[in-house]
């Protein structure tokens, strides 16, 4: 194998083994909210530090590659779109973070009605699922996948835009649960966000595989365009 | 936004030398007061093409070329054609500086003189003026009866460079002009590229091929006596359409 393909594999791993530990981390997030397992999300919090220093670490090594590779077409959009990449990993490992900091003030699971109504552990696993999927997009250089992954959105877009009605009528309801209410919301949020991160990863994998750049583009031209363009690269 | 005009086209170009095809069907159109850059592996035919334009290459015997190179739209290889005339237009910078044993000042009015100017204002004003435009003349405005062979390898092309533009031709042709230059000398070359563009029209060879994405603006990839791919030069290394083009400037070729 040519010296920069090894050094552009390496760099390939590293993203990944990054990806396997945010995905971990969202997991684990999840658990602990669910179960209200302090311990469990005081390790995701502690674990978060691992994120970052991979965080640190690609950026370093794309700087490298940068600097003595000078890559140029398909080289060079990967390496753009593994900084872009990682940067967005590190904000979903924030968000992981974020949710085990409030399961840990849990005394208590959270209320089952709460959970059913706001639909918030369906949206917890089409996040996940984006996210699974986004990283066999990304590992097998998968155009088309990352384009379903994009449309996938509209589920926890769907999901989020009804939240705010039905939270306020579960704490008009219950009082008492208002606290537990509000954060749940705030992770509602996050996860909407989490959404739009791993679209933004998608959108990465695209520019990388097919040159093409189809962020800020309209949902409708997006759609269009993932309907037209069948995998074509160089 | 007026389109440049085109100032070189070649039309359904083939080249050959005996019974070596090396030129294959060539059709391109390169625009006026821009860089353009030939690439590709050694013997893909780039300098064959480059040397088409001032028909450096009738020299060489069992060479011929069949189609049509269109300089502002008229073929040079037309009978009529002057070939010294043809020079005067397109001038030519070599790999290797190439000074002739002669004073700096010699050096630049040399095609002057040739074409029979001999009133020295005229020449010093013509000397003056080229070594400025090559960048050169800061350098050795104090010692133009010196000879031109106690220059760096640097000023050395450079001072070819005022040489070729001092009988004010319109294109300028470059084989290689920085590969035998140190990195200062060759990035000096490079920022001259970027001025004389203002006015000439500049086709250039280069193996470099950050050179090729630093200096021009259009960039030609040649592969066996083919034109793969021709494309704005941002286009070219950042989305190269043809799978051959990105082998070779990604250094995977073969």
């Amino acid at each position: 194998m040519p010296h920069i393909d090894i050094e552009l594999e390496r760099l390939k791993t590293k993203l990944l083994e990054m990806w396997d530990l945010v995905e971990y981390q969202l997991q684990a997030g999840r658990e602990a909210m669910m179960t209200a397992d302090a311990e469990l999300a005081k390790q995701v919090i502690k674990r978060d530090r691992k994120v970052n220093q991979f965080d640190v670490k690609i950026d370093r090594m794309c700087e490298n590659f940068f600097a003595l590779f000078t890559p140029v077409a398909v080289d060079l959009r990967l390496v753009l779109a593994v900084l872009k990449i990682n940067a967005n990993l590190e904000r979903i490992g924030d968000t992981a973070e974020g949710i085990a900091r409030f399961a840990q003030k849990l005394d208590e699971p959270l209320d089952q009605e709460l959970l059913e109504t706001t639909k918030v552990v369906p949206m917890y696993e089409a996040a996940l699922a984006m996210f699974t999927d986004c990283r066999i997009a990304f590992k097998n250089n998968d155009p088309v996948l990352a384009k379903e992954v994009i449309k996938s959105d509209k589920v926890l877009n769907k999901i989020y835009r009804k939240s705010d009605s039905i939270v306020t009528k579960y704490m008009q309801k219950n009082p008492e649960k208002i606290g537990d209410a509000l954060a749940l919301l705030s992770i509602i949020k996050k996860l909407e966000r989490v959404g739009d991160q791993v679209t933004n990863i998608a959108e990465e994998v695209i520019f990388y595989r097919e040159a093409k750049v189809i962020k800020h583009r309209s949902d409708k031209k997006k759609k269009k365009s993932s309907g037209k363009d069948k995998g074509k690269e160089v | 936004m007026s389109k440049k005009q085109n100032k070189l086209e070649a039309l359904n170009l083939d080249a050959y030398y005996g019974d070596f095809h090396a030129l294959k069907g060539i059709n391109i159109a390169m625009e006026e007061k821009a860089v353009t850059a030939f690439i590709g592996p050694s013997g893909c035919g780039k300098s064959t093409f480059l040397r088409t334009f001032n028909r450096m290459n009738d020299y060489i015997d069992g060479f011929r070329v069949e189609g049509q190179i269109l300089l502002d739209g008229k073929d040079i290889y037309q009978k009529e054609v002057r070939v010294d005339e043809l020079r005067k237009e397109v001038g030519m910078v070599f790999q290797k500086p190439n000074p002739f044993p002669k004073s700096i000042f010699e050096n630049v009015v040399y095609g002057l003189k040739i074409q029979g100017i001999k009133k020295k204002s005229v020449l010093e004003e013509a000397a003056e003026q080229s070594l400025r435009n090559a960048a050169l003349w800061e350098e050795v405005k104090d010692k133009l009866d010196k000879s031109a062979l106690a220059l760096s390898g640097g000023q050395q092309q450079r001072l070819c460079i005022a040489r070729a533009l001092a009988i004010s031709p319109s294109v300028l042709l470059m084989d290689e002009p920085a590969s035998a230059l140190d990195p200062i000398s060759t990035a000096k070359i490079e920022e001259l590229i970027y001025e004389l563009k203002n006015d000439y029209t500049i086709v250039i060879v280069t193996h470099n091929m950050q050179q090729a994405g630093r200096v021009s603006d259009y960039t030609a990839f040649f592969y066996m006596g083919e034109l793969v791919e021709f494309n704005k030069t941002k286009t070219m290394f950042t989305s190269p359409k043809d799978e051959r083009t990105q082998n070779y400037i990604t250094g995977r070729f073969g």
